[in-house]
């Protein structure tokens, strides 16, 4: 189990590398100059030229990456921004913030918005899937099927603005989304990303719907839950002492592979109720080709995806015995 | 504390009659194709201590018939008829709840792959011991302690440390064990064996069927066993029961049935079993044709399009009229030749064969 940590933390480590690393080398393939846009508009060659060198990029690309790659390990002196401690990402060339802690800011309403909108996913998805499993061929799985079919089918952009001009606007129930720290207030931290949650969840939640219900439907034809039943089991207990357990694999696999997909989701998310979170640096670094932040947003982005994936690969081991020796 | 008293009650209006009595079932299910004979009114008794030996091929109802006892089946889309007694109580049509307390208590399965039919997610200790538990009111400390002697008493070294691993770190063989294991934790009456040994290779094979009769013999548990392998048969059982298209067409002692078969379908079966000692060029001799869809299974006689004696039989009984099993007790059969015939073809052109 210990080796098989190691192995994995080191895989992400090279992930982490080869994925900066295209990130950095892609930015400049693109025909922008960001030392242009910081000399204005009138630009004098000589002032080129200084804040070149003053950005470091008179120096050749895979130096450059050299240095961008050490400051995050050891922090880096920047001539046009000052000194810049690690773990080190750079100045933002439009915003001229830290990038570091501009993410840092930002991380909490991300993953809230993540966050919240997984725990949907897995409890509401999963539980309405096991009861269209269990109610096979009855009204109720003909229900929880065809509203599937119509979540899975639907838009964020579309069901948020309706969502607020439902609840928030015409109905009052819930206050118009936005964030407020946790930290502060939990309870307002609740219901302020409610809306979100569910928005963001809506189109994920029906394909775990459609998904659980298919793999319990295979998993109670499976010949050791036969068994189960042949010793004497309840029904309930082999519904959700063994088929279940059998269900969980190809599920946490599924969210595993989702995770990216949840994470681009939180971005458009944030874009339609206007949430200040990490997808919003991502949009704008984009926009005013800001090297450094982009490839700050891209890594933490990355980072985030390796970790839980690792995370996922460890619940594989506690779930299924077969994978512990591995 | 009723519930347990209820299940030992004595003989009710019945009176007392064989340990386990199947009478006249027929399983049907219904697909998108139609529906599906799988088991026509089939029939069979059941001696306590005994081994009665179910054989045919893939799909002649061996399986299904056995399911029904344990009730098994799905009833959204399986028609049963018939009667299944077990001592003084009808099994088709119980409560389902009565079912559930019968499995694995007094009735249990072991099923032909032992990789399959074992949960990968929990320990053996933890899959016998649950069995022990729901029927026994067992604590989890007796259940351990239950499961550790079953494991011992299957043959299992070291079950103390054993009982803690999961089924993929036993071999086949053991596998099988630790299924026997399971299904005899609550020593069951009733013992159905569905093709126990079919996924083991040889040598453990004798090793299992030496065990389940050791453990027969140990507690007077009877047992049906399901196989395609006479071999099998004529080493464990007390009775055959060879099935055809959901059908019993021929049933009676083992020695009779082996060493004096009479119906063509058995005569076949027999026919295409290898023998060590036949010279090794000789090709084994298949049943010719293919089993009949029980979609539409043939009228008259369901092994008539595949019988090289039909036309021994005068008229076109073997196609119009399905043949009874005759005589009513004993070594009985369900085919239209005369005794007489049988012995005939029988001595003369399949026993040099065999």
């Amino acid at each position: 189990m210990f080796r098989f940590f190691v192995r994995r933390v080191i895989g992400a480590a090279v992930i982490l590398l080869i994925i900066s690393a295209v990130t950095f080398f892609l930015f400049y393939a693109v025909p922008r100059d960001p030392a242009r846009a910081f000399c204005g508009k009138i630009c004098p060659p000589q002032n080129l030229e200084l804040i070149r060198h003053n950005l470091g990029m008179d120096e050749p690309l895979f130096v450059q990456y050299l240095h961008w790659l050490g400051g995050i390990f050891t922090g880096r002196d920047l001539v046009q921004f000052g000194t810049c401690d690690a773990p080190c990402l750079g100045y933002s060339f439009a915003t001229q913030e830290p990038v570091f802690s501009a993410i840092v800011d930002r991380f909490p309403v991300t993953l809230s918005v993540t966050a919240g909108a997984a725990v949907v996913i897995l409890s509401f998805g999963v539980i309405t899937g096991m009861i269209a499993a269990w109610q096979q061929g009855r009204p109720l799985d003909k229900i929880a099927s065809t509203s599937s079919v119509i979540g899975a089918s639907l838009q964020i952009y579309f069901v948020g603005p309706l969502l607020v001009f439902f609840i928030v606007d015409s109905m009052g129930l819930l206050p118009r989304p936005r964030y407020i720290p946790f930290t502060e207030d939990p309870v307002g931290w609740f219901v302020h990303l409610l809306i979100p949650w569910v928005v963001l969840s809506i189109i994920f939640t029906a394909n775990y719907t459609r998904m659980t219900r298919s793999v319990m439907v295979e998993q109670l034809a499976e010949d050791y839950v036969r068994t189960a039943r042949a010793k004497g089991m309840s029904s309930r207990t082999v519904f959700l002492r063994f088929a279940w357990r059998g269900a969980m694999i190809p599920i946490v696999t599924i969210f595993g592979v989702d995770l990216a997909t949840l994470l681009g989701g939180a971005i458009i998310t944030e874009q339609t109720f206007t949430l200040h979170g990490i997808g919003e640096l991502a949009v704008r670094a984009v926009q005013n080709t800001d090297l450094p932040m982009l490839l700050g947003v891209t890594l933490v982005g990355a980072f985030a995806i390796v970790v839980l994936n690792i995370v996922v690969d460890v619940l594989y081991a506690v779930i299924d015995p077969r994978v512990r020796l591995t | 504390m009723t519930t347990v008293t209820w299940e030992r009650e004595p003989a009710g209006p019945r009176g007392p009659g064989p340990f386990l009595s199947v009478r006249d079932l027929s399983v049907q299910f219904s697909t998108e194709d139609g529906v599906v004979h799988a088991v026509d009114r089939l029939s069979y008794d059941l001696e306590k201590g005994t081994t009665l030996g179910i054989v045919g091929e893939s799909g002649s109802g061996k399986s299904v018939s056995t399911l029904t006892i344990l009730g098994l089946h799905d009833p959204a889309v399986t028609k049963i008829g018939g009667e299944v007694w077990l001592e003084d109580r009808q099994l088709v049509g119980a409560p389902r709840a009565a079912m559930e307390k019968l499995r694995g208590d007094r009735i249990a399965m072991i099923f032909q792959d032992p990789l399959t039919s074992l949960s990968p997610y929990h320990t053996v200790g933890r899959q016998i011991g649950e069995t022990y538990r729901k029927h026994k009111g067992a604590s989890k400390r007796e259940a351990r302690d239950r499961a550790i002697e079953m494991l011992r008493r299957v043959g299992i070294p070291h079950a103390q440390t054993r009982v803690d691993d999961y089924p993929h770190q036993f071999s086949g063989g053991m596998r099988q064990r630790v299924m026997i294991a399971m299904a005899l934790v609550c020593d069951p009456d009733l013992l159905i064996a569905d093709e126990p040994t079919t996924a083991l290779d040889v040598t453990v094979q004798a090793q299992i069927l030496d065990l389940l009769k050791e453990l027969q013999q140990q507690f007077g548990t009877s047992i049906i066993l399901i196989t395609h392998d006479l071999g099998v048969v004529a080493r464990t059982a007390h009775d055959v029961l060879v099935m055809y298209a959901g059908r019993a067409i021929e049933q009676g002692g083992v020695r009779e049935v082996l060493r004096e078969p009479r119906h063509p379908y058995t005569w076949g079966l027999l026919g295409s079993m290898p023998r060590l000692d036949s010279n090794v060029d000789l090709p084994l001799l298949p049943v010719r044709g293919t089993p009949p869809s029980l979609l539409n299974p043939p009228p008259g006689c369901p092994f008539h399009p595949r019988c090289d004696y039909r036309d021994r039989v005068p008229g076109d009984m073997c196609e119009t009229e399905r043949p009874e099993l005759s005589p009513a007790s004993g070594h009985r059969d369900a085919c239209y030749l005369t005794l007489a015939q049988k012995r005939e073809i029988f001595d003369g052109q399949i026993k040099g064969r065999l």
